[in-house]
């Protein structure tokens, strides 16, 4: 049996994001990969701690990097584009500026660079597509698609600077594992344009612009689904077409899944388990094309607190 | 947006070596002002200025009119900038800087959302080392503009009854370990 994957979920994997963690934790479970939860982590900080306090934003950090050293975990896995950015920024500050890293691990009690550097921060797309890769999932591939075109959304942060999960610019691995279970993607020029992150609750008619601009070249492409990587993305894409709707009059409604529930959907799990209740926009596109199973029912009365 | 002429001595050359000297402000002076920053930033239509018309104002030394801009609030953080910057300047930490002075000088737009929920993001994690997005989302409408909880109600039910509102105020367990404040 392989180490155990250490797993980072971030804030918002436990709130708005939940359907990331339910697709995620059952996709890694039919792939056979154990994933442990970091013991008692704390907030990533995301872009707002760093606005006001950047030694303390990197604390933060070094605090999660500690607990993930204590744990032993040689990889730490951080779903959330925002997490998985900070750490990685943090990564490559304590290399750029070896003293302020120093100071800021021994002001959480060790000194050492060491902390940060014996964990590799991954994105749960990159880890799927270089440790699992394509073809493997292929192979397990137990249920056809029976759902529409999907525009792979990849978001911001997760390609840029600081990532290895793909390409800046151009990034393909998502398109490439949904490939692989036979969803026909699109192709989507905006795919790493930002949905604005926090923008939505704090200047509210930029941030639905941002994401009325990203939904309308979506269907202009042809797709009748987007698959985001990230918490934020999703819930900014998916919470807020219907004042989309209202204010422009047009007929845009689309379903907005995390990758992990379409490759979680191919490979048997289960519909509750993957969170597919937890769609806000496009729910009958979604019960249409992940259609209940008797035996679902149940577990989903189950899975459902 | 009404032009304005700027004179050199408004100017301050020594606050733009300070930002130059912070970590990510390196680059600041290679500026080409290519504008390739403007064109690839998904918010600079709704700037007051753009990025490049920032690191204009930065490297001149025209500090308040750069802390005081609405740009450095809607700066979403995407890095779409720095990744393309000709000349590898980390636009988005230069930002970040400058969004730490103004929140410590107040120079930031009074009763704006964006700085105040950032302090209030801040203030959260700083005690529990978790944020809960119920009570932030809460405390950033009390101190901003309480009506906007009004706009919010149908996206909230839809949160609720999807099972996406969580109104447990999350915490870590040893939140002694956690960052304390360094200046008042």
């Amino acid at each position: 049996m392989p180490a155990a994957y250490g797993y980072f979920p971030g804030c918002s994997l436990k709130g708005t994001g939940v359907a990331y963690e339910e697709s995620l934790l059952t996709l890694f479970r039919l792939l056979e990969l154990p994933l442990a939860e970091l013991d008692d982590w704390n907030c990533c900080g995301a872009t707002s701690y760093m606005s006001i306090d950047e030694r303390s934003a990197f604390q933060l950090s070094a605090r999660n990097f500690a607990l993930a050293h204590k744990a032993n975990h040689r990889d730490l896995i951080a779903p959330c584009s925002a997490c998985y950015l900070v750490l990685r920024k943090t990564q490559d500050y304590v290399e750029r500026y070896p003293q302020t890293g120093r100071e800021i691990a021994a002001s959480m009690g060790n000194g050492s660079l060491k902390v940060f550097q014996s964990v590799r921060v991954r994105h749960p797309l990159e880890v799927l597509y270089t440790d699992v890769g394509p073809g493997e999932i292929r192979k397990r591939m137990v249920r056809p698609w029976r759902g529409g075109r999907v525009a792979c959304y990849y978001g911001c942060q997760m390609v840029r600077p600081y990532g290895e999960a793909d390409r800046d610019h151009d990034p393909t691995r998502m398109d490439e594992l949904l490939a692989a279970v036979e969803a026909p993607t699109v192709p989507f020029s905006l795919k790493t344009k930002c949905c604005g992150g926090s923008l939505t609750g704090t200047t509210h008619e930029v941030g639905v612009r941002l994401n009325y601009i990203l939904l309308k070249e979506a269907a202009r492409k042809g797709a009748q689904a987007i698959a985001t990587a990230c918490p934020l993305c999703q819930y900014n894409l998916d919470a807020y077409q219907h004042e989309i709707r209202r204010a422009t009059g047009e007929r845009l409604e689309m379903p907005i899944l995390y990758f992990t529930q379409i490759l979680g959907w191919a490979l048997g799990g289960d519909r509750a388990a993957l969170g597919f209740q937890r769609a806000i926009s496009g729910r009958r596109e979604i019960a249409q094309w992940f259609p209940k199973s008797p035996a679902g029912k149940r577990a989903e009365k189950e899975a459902y607190v | 947006m009404q032009r304005e002429l700027k004179f050199q001595r408004e100017a301050n050359p020594e606050w733009a070596r300070q930002v130059s000297e912070r970590p990510g402000g390196e680059g600041v002076f290679s500026c080409l002002q290519c504008g390739a920053c403007s064109g690839t930033c998904p918010l600079s239509i709704y700037m007051d200025f753009g990025p490049r018309r920032i690191i204009a104002l930065v490297r001149e030394g025209f500090r308040k009119d750069a802390l005081s801009s609405q740009t450095i609030w809607l700066c979403a953080s995407c890095y779409s900038c720095t990744v393309h910057c000709p000349r590898q300047i980390h636009i988005t930490d230069i930002m970040y800087g400058l969004k730490r002075e103004a929140i410590q000088e107040r120079l930031y737009p009074r009763r704006f959302a964006v700085p105040i929920l950032a302090q209030e993001f801040c203030a959260m994690v700083r005690r529990n080392g978790r944020s809960s997005e119920f009570w932030l989302v809460l405390r950033m409408a009390l101190r901003s503009n309480p009506f906007i909880l009004f706009g919010m109600m149908r996206t909230g039910w839809d949160l609720l009854r999807t099972g996406r509102l969580s109104l447990r105020r999350e915490r870590i367990r040893d939140v002694s370990a956690l960052p304390r404040q360094e200046v008042a």
